[in-house]
């Protein structure tokens, strides 16, 4: 059955309105071969059919049997206890709280979540949450330039390249100007953002300087040295942060970050076909005001018992309407809760280990590859859990190696010219020995 | 009710004129309808306001509004005690809970606007 509420009279007084001929034209703007042809669907089936229809779908799914592919996003043991809380019909089928006091749990959990959020940046405040880490990063870079008044927003040239994308399309529409830090990209460089190269990049028209700690080729950047450089200007440091590797490099609050910004993934939630991802975000108080999005705080009842509420809620857009921090961020309530159940689970011990084996890891991976003579680290100095490593012919051999099930890291060459032949290749807790013989002995195999 | 000395906005804004200087604030009748006030976000000294255009907002607990310049000027002075203490807008919103001192630029515009009987007029209707 067709079912449409609107006559073809109806169609054509819109369409009229709005000054088109058809329907069709309202989406000229999308390349006829994304259009469905029809809307015609097969017959119905029963239910042992679509079970096998389905099930043959799914075997197309490629499944890397070993994958050193980071980039952004990190494949860590996630505790049963992580799901087992999420999973729970409390959590995991409320939608946000809109009348949120009676909704104490559902507070508490978030207040849990920011205080947790709070003791690994070593900020003041943190928010409820935000999409991902590219938005929460965006935010914090919108943000930066509401307390500073400025409209310029450099970033390292050493920041993934994904959420320099998202940057640039959040900063089309207010008319932003992003400029870049250069990264030394050089063979045996540093891979770290050059904090010489500042002169005329960040001045008094810069609102932040935005830069990844470790950045998006695994190298520890001088965080101090780059929040002295964007400070010197009058401009915000935006710290872009791994929160696993928090358990070992100094905390964002202890080097003068102004705003933090985190893909919170790591912390128990697994990678999967893109997402959900878990966005974060940290501050300091002075600047709570222009902060973006929820955030929960703890009070007392008129008979003093400790309770929770929706605070500053006028910075949001239910209130402040278009003069609010933001009218595009969103908070991911379940997956916060699963970082907050996976930090609760693993505690402060529980995270130094699995940054330190996921370090331990990533050094087996370079001096496998090295002592095999198949390639060497691109870059000198300090890196965390990820390691370029220039081998040659990196694109031819890394596809493959994912005919054979093993996802190589990411070719950096797509996003870096100048690293071309680069594999840039990630190790976690999970990454087991067996997996990089598995990884060296592939590679041979493609000399 | 309201100040025979002042000159009245119809955005709830007074002004009082001395010399070449004009203080700001907003109105008894503005601070009740607002409600508790939270926070007031000021514009910084030497900052130009044009007359009627947003200089600043002010948050209750129930709502956010613009504050706007019932004159145009440059910023000499604003209230530090409201960073700490905005609810002197609401104790006492034609004394202490004055909002920020400007040097005028025109000041025939303060002509346009109203005095205690007119802004009385306006507000009872």
């Amino acid at each position: 059955m067709a079912y449409s509420p609107h006559t073809p009279a109806d169609r054509e007084q819109m369409l009229a309105a709005v000054g088109v001929a058809s329907v069709d034209d309202l989406f000229a703007d999308i390349s006829p071969r994304f259009r469905p042809g029809s809307f015609e669907v097969p017959p119905p089936l029963v239910e042992q059919q679509v079970r096998a229809e389905l099930a043959r779908l799914a075997g197309r799914n490629r499944i890397a049997e070993v994958s050193f592919l980071g980039a952004g996003a990190y494949r860590h043991l996630v505790p049963s206890v992580v799901n087992e809380v999420i999973g729970r019909s409390e959590f995991s089928t409320s939608y946000t709280p809109y009348q949120p006091e009676v909704s104490q749990g559902t507070l508490q959990s978030i207040y849990e979540f920011q205080s947790l959020i709070c003791e690994l940046t070593g900020m003041e405040v943190a928010s409820a949450s935000h999409y991902d880490g590219a938005t929460a990063t965006a935010e914090a870079a919108l943000m930066a330039c509401r307390l500073t008044r400025r409209d310029r927003i450099v970033v390292s040239g050493a920041l993934s390249p994904d959420y320099r994308r998202v940057l640039a399309t959040y900063c089309s529409g207010p008319g932003i100007e992003i400029v870049e830090l250069p990264a030394d990209l050089s063979a045996g460089g540093s891979g770290q953002t050059d904090a010489t190269a500042g002169e005329g990049v960040i001045d008094e028209r810069a609102a932040c300087l935005v830069v990844a700690q470790p950045n998006f080729l695994g190298q520890v950047e001088p965080m101090a040295e780059l929040a002295e450089l964007a400070h010197a200007a009058g401009a915000q440091l935006v710290a872009v942060v791994e929160p696993t590797s928090l358990a070992v490099l100094a905390a964002p609050g202890s080097y003068g970050a102004d705003i933090v910004a985190a893909e919170g993934q790591p912390l128990g939630i697994p990678v999967s076909f893109g997402g959900p991802y878990l966005g974060l975000m940290a501050a300091n108080m002075a600047s709570v005001r222009q902060m973006p999005g929820r955030l929960v705080g703890a009070t007392r009842d008129a008979q003093g018992r400790r309770g929770y509420v929706l605070t500053l809620q006028a910075r949001e857009q239910h209130i402040r309407r278009e003069k609010a921090a933001s009218n595009i961020c969103t908070n991911q309530a379940l997956c916060a809760l699963a970082a907050t159940a996976y930090l609760a689970a693993v505690g402060p011990e529980g995270l130094r280990e699995v940054a330190e084996l996921s370090m331990t890891q990533a050094r087996h991976v370079a001096s496998a590859l090295e002592a095999a003579g198949l390639g060497e680290r691109r870059f000198s100095g300090a890196y965390f859990s990820e390691v370029a490593i220039r081998l040659p012919e990196a694109e031819r051999r890394h596809a493959q190696l994912a005919e054979r099930g093993i996802v190589a890291g990411l070719p950096l060459g797509r996003d870096f010219p100048e690293l071309a032949d680069t594999l840039l290749l990630a190790a976690t807790e999970l990454t087991s020995d067996a997996d990089i013989e598995r990884l060296v002995d592939a590679l041979e195999a493609t000399r | 009710m309201y100040p025979d000395d002042l000159r009245y906005s119809k955005d709830h804004e007074w002004v009082r004129v001395e010399g070449s200087r004009a203080t700001i604030g907003i109105t008894n009748f503005a601070a009740d309808e607002l409600g508790d006030i939270v926070f007031v976000e000021l514009p910084e000294v030497g900052a130009q306001l044009a007359q009627f255009a947003s200089f600043g907002v002010v948050e209750s607990v129930k709502a956010v509004s613009d504050l706007y310049a019932p004159v145009s000027g440059e910023v000499a002075e604003v209230n530090e005690a409201l960073r700490e203490k905005p609810e002197l807008m609401n104790a006492d919103p034609f004394g202490e809970g004055w909002i920020l001192r400007i040097e005028l630029k025109a000041p025939d515009e303060v002509e346009q606007l109203m005095d205690a009987a007119a802004y009385h007029a306006q507000t009872a209707a």
